[in-house]
């Protein structure tokens, strides 16, 4: 059984004047030891995706639909204190900023003992050999002492590591990232990158890793689920996604990354055109307005979901014209 | 005076301290090095890239050569004639220099109408409104946003991307002769961000601009740049063609952080980091060679003397690249 | 160049955006609770300007035999007062004074602390810290004591407690200009105005007042209601206007001996002063989140 079971999954913003369709059908399994990369640019529904696993989004302000079970727990049936349980120890996240889940007025180790102590009974002082132990794992130098650090005096890599500290406190079965490296040096992120994988080969954790760079999903990902306008528009292995992708719109994302083989001043291929609005999405193929394989029948057809190869799944109606595409 | 030959901009011992507490006297305690002795030329039609980490002192170099901060030392030579110098006073050297922030939206102001934003700066150098507002709307035009739909909108109506060609047109709308771009393309989508660098390479032809960009993203300056330096807490750590530094870095921090750059390979991923640790903070950075805290290959005299950049075309300040400095890999310490 | 020298006299019909004053006005008017507060606002200065038509008697006119009837009484639908006076037209009347003294003080401190703290914040340096130290020394005081002292300083009389308000008003109006210009300052657009070599009046006038008077202004209007009560003490303690005089605050101090024997009527300026209050508190929070474009 997977250890993430998303079915049908919508999110429909309802706080504004009109609706915004953030989340339109979203199906996606994880299995344990599996890490999924969850790639989209801003407004595509990923980070929104993400926050529904653990009902992280405004519940007055928005309407979630479908079906949701991690690790056998129908989440949307959680109330209250077993809603409470389930976030951090079943399963938890790690934000871009960690000062999101880091509170400036506590010392890191307080805060990793006192998660602990709430979701696991026990001593204080289990929970900082717990929260000691972590920070040795998460390679933050000098441990005991940087424990009784607040989050203000550490740099942003260090920081970074002790809110994954913070997210594995409790032993989740389930690791929920979003965009945990973008705001990360370069040298400092790829650190971050490998410590993630080695982390989650190591506590065999069910990962979606959210982010806008297909090289850090390359880096962390065993899949890839490319989403466009609030829905999964093409998922597989990460090999085939980037050696075969299949939908115009990883196609285009693929082109207009500036690789080795790009020759400078040369003009990229770029996607023309911007995201449609999701409070007015158009018919058929959300991509349809942007797409160069595009046929009248796309602005027309929802396109369904179809296997082009093993694990290999497309949402494009013409999904036959970008099995060798032109140029 | 200005041959081609002659650089379009060239700066020399460029520094900027910040003191960033003070003691009760207002002496200060805590001094940020954010740029401390730089120097460059960039030639005119190159884009000269300029890389770095966060505090590598990037966005104040950019600032400092506009004069958008008082340099605490250092000389700006524009064209051949000093910056409010009596050849080149500061307000002509500004129409002349222009930059591109990377927050679309901050750099906009709210409660004025986009051709309003861009016939601003033509006003100030004494452009006619009516004249200044159709050049506004000639450039809205030029970068792709239909004047007709545009010109009259307030910047909140604009996507990001809408807003950065917004921007663009504003710096255009100067006539300048030098662009400087910092992370004017960072904030976009990746589909986006593609469009906006086609419009810059566009308009770098039609226009005989000079581009100084500036970005944390590798890749794009790779593509954008003729030559590339790379900084590393307030110094030149590197700077030479940008296919000679891309290929066969000199600077051990270079090559550090080219292969830190995400693989795009699933089956050649990264194995292990190139290096350890974040960045040291500017504050009292490290004395001698400031990334001898990083380097694997650094050497006790490392810490104590602060290479100088030399070696012409594609230079280098790394002691190992300076003969007779006293490290082990030293080249032709003998020679 | 060809894209800015081609004189092409084409005419683009511009498609208007709306105004930005247009959009606070309709995010304004969504707003059901500022809308009620502001029609209480125009109601209570309409009474007060047009007070001496509207009010059904002579305010000044009383008759001892007539004195502190209750509520509802026939031809004094809100009693009389003390002297036999008939409340209702001496609280509309009352409303002119109470209004004056609650808007005077706060717009002519909105004038001189909206150009100290915008020079203070723009200017920077030296200059900001002789300014804004020199506001600070006035936060030493309570706000209620500074006005009493003044006004008790300058003489009692109607000019010298709108004055002692006039000073009490300006630090905190310094202190609120000074911080949103210092943030606009921060701006890139003010930063992109430098890069274009503009005069600094050049970048006030264009780039910062547009954006900093509009919060300023919001915050001035949160500080009648606190001007309105101050002004009502003012006149309690007999600071203020004389009698025979109608003001809430007075009215409160006069009747404040008949609480025993017709408390209705006693409180009556008192909810006056309270309404009208809360009715310019809740109209200037509407307003504030009015004017957040990207609300």
């Amino acid at each position: 059984m997977s250890a993430v079971e998303l079915q049908g999954l919508n999110v429909t913003f309802t706080g504004g004047t009109k609706p915004v369709r953030a989340v339109r059908g979203v199906d996606l399994g994880v299995d344990r030891g599996e890490t999924v990369a969850l790639l989209g640019e801003s407004g595509s529904g990923k980070s929104v995706t993400l926050r529904a696993l653990l009902r992280l989004n405004p519940e007055r302000k928005s309407r979630i639909e479908g079906s949701i079970r991690v690790a056998g727990q129908d989440v949307m049936a959680l109330r209250g204190r077993a809603l409470e349980d389930f976030r951090g120890k079943v399963a938890s996240m790690i934000f871009q900023e960690p000062s999101l889940a880091l509170d400036p007025v506590y010392t890191l180790g307080a805060q990793i003992a006192e998660t602990v102590v709430k979701h696991e009974g026990g001593s204080r002082a289990a929970g900082w050999a717990r929260a000691l132990e972590l920070f040795r794992r998460v390679r933050i130098p000098e441990p005991e002492r940087r424990l009784n650090a607040y989050p203000h005096e550490m740099s942003g890599g260090m920081r970074q590591r002790a809110m994954i500290a913070l997210a594995l406190a409790c032993r989740p079965q389930v690791l929920l990232a979003d965009e945990p490296t973008t705001a990360l040096d370069a040298t400092v992120q790829i650190q971050v990158l490998l410590l993630l994988r080695e982390l989650q080969r190591e506590f065999g954790l069910a990962t979606i890793f959210v982010t806008h760079d297909i090289g850090v999903a390359v880096e962390v990902a065993d899949r890839i689920a490319v989403m466009y306008a609030g829905r999964i528009v093409e998922t597989g292995p990460v090999r085939e996604i980037i050696r075969n992708p299949r939908h115009p719109y990883t196609i285009g994302l693929l082109r207009a990354r500036m690789g080795h083989e790009q020759r400078r001043g040369a003009r990229l291929e770029a996607i023309p055109g911007a995201p449609p609005d999701l409070s007015a999405l158009p018919p058929g193929c959300a991509f349809a307005p942007r797409c160069r394989f595009a046929e009248p029948v796309c602005s027309v057809q929802d396109p369904a979901e179809e296997a082009v190869a093993p694990q290999h799944l497309v949402r494009c109606l013409r999904s036959a014209a970008t099995l060798a595409p032109a140029g | 005076m200005t041959s081609p030959a002659t650089p379009l901009i060239s700066v020399t011992g460029l520094a900027r301290h910040f003191a960033v507490r003070r003691d009760l006297l207002g002496r200060p305690i805590a001094v940020v090095r954010a740029v401390d002795g730089v120097d460059f030329t960039v030639r005119k039609g190159e884009t000269l890239g300029i890389v770095g980490e966060s505090g590598c002192g990037k966005s104040t170099t950019a600032r400092l050569m506009l004069k958008l901060i008082e340099p605490d030392a250092g000389e700006i030579v524009f064209d051949g004639a000093e910056v409010g110098g009596r050849d080149l006073p500061l307000k002509e050297f500004r129409r002349q220099a222009q930059i591109v922030f990377q927050d679309s939206y901050a750099s906009l102001n709210p409660r004025l109408t986009i051709e309003a934003s861009i016939a601003f700066g033509p006003q100030v150098h004494g452009l006619p409104a009516r004249q200044a507002v159709e050049r506004a709307r000639a450039l809205l035009a030029r970068v792709g946003l239909e004047p007709a739909r545009f010109a009259g909108r307030y910047p909140h109506e604009l996507s990001g991307g809408q807003r950065q060609r917004v921007n663009i047109a504003r710096a255009l709308a100067f006539e300048p002769r030098l662009l400087v771009l910092d992370e004017a393309v960072s904030a976009l989508d990746k589909s986006i961000e593609a469009q906006v660098l086609n419009l810059l390479v566009d308009l770098k032809e039609e226009f005989g601009l000079t581009y100084v960009f500036i970005s944390h993203d590798l890749n794009v300056v790779r593509f954008m740049s003729d030559r590339v330096m790379v900084m590393y807490l307030g110094k030149v750590a590197e700077i030479g063609p940008a296919d000679a530094v891309f290929a066969t870095p000199r600077h051990p921090y270079a090559g550090a952080l080219l292969r830190s750059m995400p693989s795009m390979d699933p089956d050649n991923r990264t194995e292990e980091a190139p290096i350890s640790g974040d960045p040291p903070s500017p504050i009292n950075p490290p004395p001698g060679c400031r990334f001898h805290t990083r380097c694997s290959l650094a050497e006790p005299v490392c810490a104590q003397r602060a290479p100088v950049l030399g070696g012409g075309d594609h230079g280098v300040a790394c002691l190992m690249h300076e003969a007779g400095s006293g490290h082990s890999r030293a080249v032709g310490a003998a020679a | 160049m060809s894209v800015l020298t081609s004189a092409r006299p084409q005419v683009v019909a511009i498609e208007a955006s709306e105004g930005y004053w247009r959009s606070v006005l309709r995010r304004f008017l969504k707003d059901k609770v500022a809308v009620a507060a502001a029609i209480v606002v125009l109601a209570i200065v309409l009474a007060a300007l047009f007070a001496h038509w509207i009010a059904p008697m002579d305010p000044y006119a009383g008759r001892t035999f007539r004195r502190l009837r209750p509520i509802g009484t026939e031809g004094f639908p809100l009693g009389t007062d003390e002297l036999g006076r008939d409340m209702l037209s001496r609280l509309i009347v009352g409303a002119r004074m109470s209004l004056l003294m609650g808007v005077t003080p706060v717009l002519i401190a909105f004038g001189i602390g909206s150009v100290l703290g915008i020079a203070a914040g723009f200017i920077g340096g030296w200059f900001n810290t002789a300014v804004m130290r020199t506001v600070d020394v006035f936060y030493a005081f309570p706000s209620v004591l500074l006005a009493v002292a003044l006004s008790g300083a300058l003489g009692a009389g109607l000019g010298n407690a709108m004055l002692s308000l006039t000073i009490v008003f300006i630090p905190p109006i310094v202190r609120v200009a000074e911080a949103v210009t210092t943030q606009v300052r921060a701006r890139d657009y003010v930063e992109a105005a430098r890069a274009s070599g503009a005069s600094a009046l050049t970048i006030v006038r264009v780039h910062v007042l547009g954006n900093v008077l509009g919060p300023i202004f919001v915050y001035a209007t949160s500080l009648i209601s606190v001007s309105m009560i101050l002004a009502s003490g003012l006149s309690f303690l007999g600071l203020g206007v004389r009698p025979p005089e109608p003001e809430w605050g007075l009215m409160l101090n006069t009747l404040r001996t008949a609480i025993y024997v017709q408390p209705w009527v006693a409180a009556l300026p008192g909810l006056c002063i309270f309404v009208t209050s809360i009715a310019f508190n809740m109209f200037s929070d509407g307003l504030r989140s009015a004017m957040d474009v990207k609300a």
